[in-house]
């Protein structure tokens, strides 16, 4: 059985979402194959050559595939996939864009956000906002695969795979690219952060949520989330939030402020391993969840941890 | 003035024919548990209970009801039309629509629970009949959090895609959709007939007002069965079984932040 992973980068560097997907591919086979298309990946094709169980890295590029269009990208997976019997895409808003098209061009059902492996045809996936966990077989040939990449291990960096250049396929040809608004920070990326300090709806406004969410991030080395009524009140951007239908974080330390614990939060970030929540009523749901809890008006909660940090020699 | 206006803004062409045709938007709408209820796992591990559970539509597909309506409003088009697929009772979901403010309904019944694949290519073969200038739908139901459909449709119809919108401007043929992505935005320009997937930001979606809730009860809704629409396929999927996630037992209160440092430090050891 062969399977194609479709790697995760921005045409600049790899990402780790690929090394996890690549952990998830090798347990239904050990013929691994990534694709990354993109604009002038040689790069990124470099790097994902190096990563440990990779059989072949194949490069496709083309202006299309280096926005990531949905229909480019698809273009590009399908005629590959008469030579593989699964593909694997991490749950990325990239991968969720164009995984499910595959799907439907080879007349398969998409298997979305898997967790876990059980074999070649069977895998676990949350359900109704990760209050659930279905199992489910697949019953056929070839199979496509989100994969969430909070539940695999990275795969390391120690292979050396050959590198072949494929075609790019028809692009997007009635799908135009207008504009990009990405927002570059020096903090790390959220879904793969060691720490994540997010705010919530108490924060008031944007000026608040900078003054006390960011100087404590910035102390623990820590990325920013945020949850959806935060974001909808515009403290912070879009991509900050975490959740249902935001992203979905799993890192060492959570600190929660000023956020309830709405389900559709938790679906984001109940796999953390140490959720601390500050929040002034204690009877808040995310309580629930909390490892440390923390019943307190974040205005004097927040200085506090910070110097608190300090006298820790952090 | 206004009128002109109207019938210039709700006339789109389409492909190469350059057919001037009234510009219909279809809005696909799933019944499905409400949101601010918690799902429970049925003991027998066959599912998730939804006996005498609240059910509403869909909340992305309510954004997507609102968005087509706002597009009417403006006049950019001239009908909406909702569909759903599901139960009887899907119905209901339905007249919330044309209570919002659509036009028509339609229901394909059926008590199976289709899959992703099942329902866009019962969505294509009502695009096709329907003809359509846009498909506007939710980016995911909140039930088996698929985030699929819209994906698969723009894929079997061949037509341009644009998922997770939180803006839409109709310009003429052409459609220009800011996305929600990992990084920020995107903004693509769609060859109109085209689907579009609405995420959370899209807008704020309105109540139906008593006089609108009375007047939906008027408005038509069609019933036809998956044959009418080319049938419905057995499931690619088995549910083996549906379990309860890892329970998170709740932790401890900490006194002061000084205290909570020093047990993410020595206790927890993440510091
Ligand atoms: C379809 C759908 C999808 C959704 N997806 C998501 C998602 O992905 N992510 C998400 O987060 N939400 C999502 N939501 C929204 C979710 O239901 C909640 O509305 C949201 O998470 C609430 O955000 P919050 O906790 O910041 O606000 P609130 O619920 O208003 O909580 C604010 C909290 O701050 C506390 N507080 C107030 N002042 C202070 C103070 N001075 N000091 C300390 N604490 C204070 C309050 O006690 C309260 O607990 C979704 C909803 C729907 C319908
Ligand atoms: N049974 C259904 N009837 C009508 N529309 C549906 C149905 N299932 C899914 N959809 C549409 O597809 C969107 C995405 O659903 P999904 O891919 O299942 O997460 C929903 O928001 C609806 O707009």
């Amino acid at each position: 059985m062969a399977v194609l992973v479709v790697a995760d980068h921005d045409n600049v560097a790899l990402k780790d979402n690929t090394h996890k997907t690549v952990t998830a591919a090798l347990a239904l086979s050990s013929e691994v194959d990534v694709l990354v298309a993109g604009q002038s990946v040689d790069g990124v094709a470099t790097q994902a050559a190096r990563i440990t169980g990779v059989r072949k890295v194949l490069s496709a590029e083309s202006d299309a595939l280096g926005k990531q269009i949905a229909e480019a990208m698809s273009g590009a997976v399908m005629p590959l996939m008469a030579s593989y019997d699964a593909v694997l895409v991490p749950a990325t808003s990239v991968g969720k864009n164009f995984a499910p098209r595959i799907a439907a061009l080879l007349d398969v059902a998409p298997i979305s956000e898997i967790i876990e492996v059980v074999d070649a045809g069977t895998f676990v996936r949350p359900i109704y906002a990760g209050n659930a966990l279905e199992t489910v077989n697949s019953a056929d040939a070839k199979k496509v695969i989100t994969v969430r990449a909070t539940a695999f291990k990275a795969a390391e960096e120690t292979g050396s795979a050959p590198i072949e250049a494929v075609d790019p396929g028809p692009g997007a040809p009635r799908t135009r690219f207008v504009a990009d608004e990405i927002v570059k920070s020096d903090r790390p990326e959220l879904a793969a952060a060691k720490i994540v300090v997010s705010g919530g709806r108490a924060m008031g406004s944007a000026e608040e949520f900078h003054r006390v969410i960011e100087p404590l991030a910035d102390k623990l080395g820590a990325a920013v989330g945020a949850s959806r009524a935060a974001v909808d009140a515009g403290y912070a951007p879009n991509d900050y939030q975490v959740g249902q239908t935001g992203k979905v974080v799993a890192p060492q330390l959570y600190i929660a402020i000023g956020i309830s614990g709405a389900i559709q939060h938790l679906a984001g970030m109940k796999d953390s391993k140490v959720i601390v929540a500050i929040n002034k009523d204690a009877d808040a749901p995310i309580f629930q969840v909390a490892d440390y809890g923390l019943v307190a008006d974040y205005k004097a909660a927040v200085p506090d941890l910070m110097e608190a940090l300090t006298a820790a020699g952090l | 003035m206004r009128a002109q206006g109207f019938i210039s803004l709700a006339r789109t062409t389409y492909g190469d024919e350059q057919a001037v045709r009234p510009m219909k938007i279809l809005v696909p709408v799933k019944r499905v548990i409400d949101y601010n209820v918690k799902a429970r796992v049925k003991s027998d591990q066959s599912g998730v209970d939804l006996a005498n559970v609240k059910m509403s539509m869909n909340p992305f597909c309510e954004i997507a009801v609102e968005e087509a309506i706002r597009i009417k409003e403006k006049g950019g088009a001239t009908e909406i039309v909702a569909v759903s697929i599901g139960p009887i009772q899907a119905q209901e979901t339905i007249r919330t629509a044309l209570a919002m403010g659509a036009d028509r309904g339609l229901l394909i019944q059926t008590d199976a629970d289709p899959e992703p694949l099942e329902v866009a290519k019962l969505l294509k073969a009502v695009a096709l009949a329907e003809e359509p200038g846009l498909i506007l739908m939710g980016k995911q139901a909140i039930d088996g959090d698929n985030n699929a459909v819209g994906q698969m449709l723009s894929a079997l119809l061949d037509w341009p895609q644009a998922t997770f919108a939180s803006k839409i401007e109709l310009d003429g043929a052409v459609v220009r959709v800011t996305r929600e992505v990992d990084g920020g935005l995107q903004t693509l320009e769609l060859d109109l007939p085209a689907v579009v997937t609405a995420d959370l930001r899209l807008n704020e979606p309105r109540y139906a007002s008593l006089p609108n809730i009375m007047k939906a009860k008027k408005k038509t809704i069609d019933i036809k069965t998956v044959d009418d629409f080319g049938g419905l396929a057995a499931g690619h999927l088995k549910v083996a079984r549906v379990t309860e996630p890892p329970k998170r037992v709740a932790g401890v209160k900490v006194e002061n932040a000084a205290d909570l440092v020093a047990k993410l430090k020595t206790e927890a050891g993440v510091l």
